[in-house]
């Protein structure tokens, strides 16, 4: 049986906050932080504002976009405020399921690629299936600027199906290395060896990408869009160099959100469809903390 | 007198970074500010691609890389 993508959906709060208020506050000028990271402006949640929060108003907007019976949530959150239990709960009720299974994925960065690829395999179980990647990384900075600068608030959402739709998902490769569980990990306190994340992204993705790309006998060349983690422009530009396509291919908008971890994919999803999306296949890729890494594979349906 | 394989990483190191690599074989690349971040993993393809080499995943440890001779230890041990 086949699976497909039917749509997105995003929510970004409406506080922006451009690198001149971080500037003042880290001690660094805007130009370095936009040089650092290609990001000129972030969003942050209200205080008030929690992981769950957001990730129903993104629900909510993929819902309107693409209605559904939902047989199946997962929400992607690195950053919710409880242990236990996750936000998929909060988030389920919230949408009115009242016995339907949901699901946290709690990887960060590489949360929402996972439940894409899971959503993928399990459609056919669980009829429709709604991902939703939310993030309050606002609430898990402190005054490092090589992290305080990248990250900002908010939620991506798609909706995966049996049901014929606009993209079919084709394949999906996915890793994980945990010996690298310390070089990304908040613990109370976010740190970030930046030297290896960096060094281990840059190479990853792209091989990962070429994996998924070879054993479905496509050339990058060929791929119409690659929708991933916005987690630095300098690194989605070298990503772009190592696989010999166009940087242009790859849809960013992360001089305007920042790096919204797991819920980056998405809302770039979201934008992307509503543009004019280009024709051929999409990579969807995505990586961080842990290591966890992987690609998802979708096509024109 | 500092052999081809040294002046080929300092020529390299230079490529990347954009200032002159440092004659002191041990002095830290990181340290000293030559590479940062961004620059290191272009500083592990430019090796790849000079030396015809491929660096595997097992061996991207930014360690290996952190000076002239550091990077010359980890060609001696492939």
């Amino acid at each position: 049986m086949s699976a497909y993508l039917h749509g997105f959906g995003r929510y970004l709060p409406e506080r922006i906050v451009g690198n001149a208020e971080l500037a003042a506050r880290l001690g660094k000028t805007e130009e370095w932080i936009e040089t650092a990271s290609g990001i000129r402006e972030r969003r942050y949640a209200a205080d008030g504002e929690s992981v769950a929060d957001m990730a129903v108003l993104a629900a909510q907007d993929c819902l309107r976009r693409t209605p559904a019976t939902i047989g199946l949530l997962i929400v992607s959150s690195g950053s919710g405020a409880v242990g236990f239990p996750g936000p998929a709960a909060e988030v389920a009720h919230r949408l009115g399921l009242e016995s339907t299974p949901a699901i946290d994925v709690p990887v960060a960065s590489a949360g929402s690629v996972f439940a894409l690829a899971l959503a993928m395999r399990l459609t056919e179980a669980h009829g429709d299936i709604l991902v939703v990647a939310s993030e309050k990384m606002s609430g898990l900075i402190g005054d490092d600027p090589n992290t305080a600068i990248l990250f900002g608030d908010g939620a991506g959402a798609a909706l995966i199906s049996t049901r014929p739709g606009p993209w079919k998902l084709v394949d999906a490769v996915l890793h994980s290395d945990g010996q690298y569980r310390g070089d990304l990990v908040f613990d109370g306190t976010l740190r970030m060896n930046g030297l290896n994340v960096i060094l281990h992204a840059s190479r990853k993705m792209p091989a990962v990408m070429q994996e998924l790309l070879e054993r479905n006998q496509l050339a990058a060349s060929q791929v119409g869009a690659f929708l991933v983690h916005q987690a630095n422009l300098n690194l989605l530009t070298r990503v772009a160099k190592t696989l010999e396509v166009d940087r242009e291919k790859f849809f960013s908008n992360i001089a305007r959100y920042g790096n919204t971890s797991s819920a980056s994919m998405l809302i770039a999803a979201s934008e992307w469809a509503e543009g004019t999306p280009a024709s051929g296949p999409i990579v969807f890729c995505g990586f961080g903390a842990g290591f966890h890494w992987g690609a998802v594979l979708a096509t024109g349906a | 007198m500092p052999d081809s394989r040294t002046e080929k990483l300092r020529l390299l190191i230079q490529e990347v970074s954009g200032k002159p690599a440092p004659q002191d074989l041990d002095e830290s690349l990181f340290e000293s500010g030559l590479l940062d971040s961004f620059a290191l993993p272009d500083l592990v393809s430019a090796i790849e691609k000079a030396f015809s080499i491929k660096v595997p995943d097992a061996d991207l440890n930014p360690r290996k890389f952190d000076s002239i001779a550091r990077i010359e230890t980890y060609l001696e041990g492939r």
